[in-house]
């Protein structure tokens, strides 16, 4: 429903801003070469979106996906605290944060829900509000990944001189995102009150 | 640097691969036809949001919005180009990615404002769509302090985007 209020407004600005500016003609032009650049712009990114689809499911396959979620444990021991020793829960939690790592969002999905379920089952056990639970899920909206592939084949589209020259300024930036979040989360657990 | 990360990273996730006994080439080929179908799933959302997108840039409303806002925006780094890819980031995946592209087209995407677009877009995700999925999934019907906190997060995503740039790429 959002979405279709936002292209209903996008539409009623070009209309508007046509007339008024007097480049209907432009706006009518770009019906059609927006079509044009769509179909481009997939066509250009597809390789690179199936290139790493193919080399994350050989990561999945060999186990290496499993090593890095291995990797991860004491981290999400520091995050969540006595549930993040619980087996079941740490080990959907290291699966999901190694997925989103690795940008295998079809396995990310999946994983964090089993940890979504495991820590909710926890919090109603001890009679707790789920901190946890919105801890996990405030992790996954703010995105930490390795190599932003799709981004990168954008870039190269339009000719980037080195389309993955923008990694470091990615992980700085994911890094300090995600770290707000988890303090945010954080903080919010103390002060806030249920009405 | 950066040159070096992707080879050998292909190389080390197939290296990997071999060393294990996995068969690689059977996993890979079913791995490229999975990306095959993401492509056709982001598609059609794609081709909506670039051909409107296309046609609010061609009446010059996204240039006078951008001009306006632009003083505002000055002082956190975060050029005015980038501004509708920030609103639409936390509701729309392929629109933010339509969007971040039309802003790397247009600017370059070597430019300052190409490449804080791009790291945007690769440093955050579609959050209320996460939100969505996971509290329906196990039936929260209180998300409490969600909202604001993966919101925080974003707006930290956006403005540390346009710092790491500039320090980082000058």
């Amino acid at each position: 429903m959002l979405m279709s209020r936002v292209l209903a407004v996008l539409l009623l600005l070009a209309v508007v801003f046509g007339a008024m500016t007097g480049r209907m003609a432009d706006v009518a032009l770009a019906a059609v070469s927006g079509t044009q650049q769509a179909v481009e712009l997939i066509l250009s990114i597809v390789g690179t979106i199936c290139l790493w689809s193919a080399l994350m499911e050989v990561m999945n396959r060999s186990g290496l996906a499993a090593k890095v979620a291995r990797a991860l444990r004491p981290i999400i021991v520091l995050l969540f605290g006595k549930y993040g020793r619980d087996e079941q829960a740490a080990e959907a939690i290291s699966q999901n944060m190694a997925a989103n790592l690795l940008g295998l969002g079809s396995a990310a999905t999946p994983a964090g829900l089993r940890a979504a379920k495991r820590l909710d089952e926890l919090a109603r056990r001890d009679g707790v509000p789920p901190d946890s639970v919105l801890l996990l899920i405030v992790i996954n909206t703010a995105s930490v990944q390795l190599l932003p592939t799709t981004v990168a084949a954008v870039r190269a589209t339009y000719g980037s001189q080195n389309p993955y020259d923008i990694l470091p300024a990615v992980w700085v930036a994911s890094i300090i995102s995600v770290a707000v979040g988890i303090f945010l989360a954080k903080t919010f657990k103390r002060v806030w009150r249920d009405k | 640097m950066t040159n070096y990360i992707v080879p050998v990273l292909i190389f080390f996730i197939l290296a990997h691969g071999v060393a294990t006994g996995t068969n690689i080439y059977s996993a890979l080929l079913d791995g490229a036809k999975q990306g095959l179908l993401v492509a056709r799933d982001i598609f059609p959302a794609v081709l909506i949001m670039l051909t409107v997108i296309a046609m609010v840039r061609a009446s010059g409303a996204i240039d006078l919005i951008s001009n306006s806002l632009a003083p505002v925006l000055a002082p956190l780094g975060v050029p005015a180009e980038c501004l509708p890819l920030a609103l639409l980031r936390p509701f729309s995946g392929s629109g933010a990615l339509s969007v971040g592209s039309e802003v790397i087209a247009q600017t370059g995407p070597d430019s300052t404002a190409g490449r804080i677009a791009a790291v945007m877009l690769g440093s955050s995700e579609t959050s209320f769509y996460t939100i969505a999925v996971y509290s329906a999934y196990i039936k929260m019907k209180n998300t409490r302090y969600i909202v604001p906190a993966a919101l925080g997060a974003d707006v930290a995503a956006f403005v540390a985007s346009a710092t790491a740039v500039r320090l980082l790429m000058g």
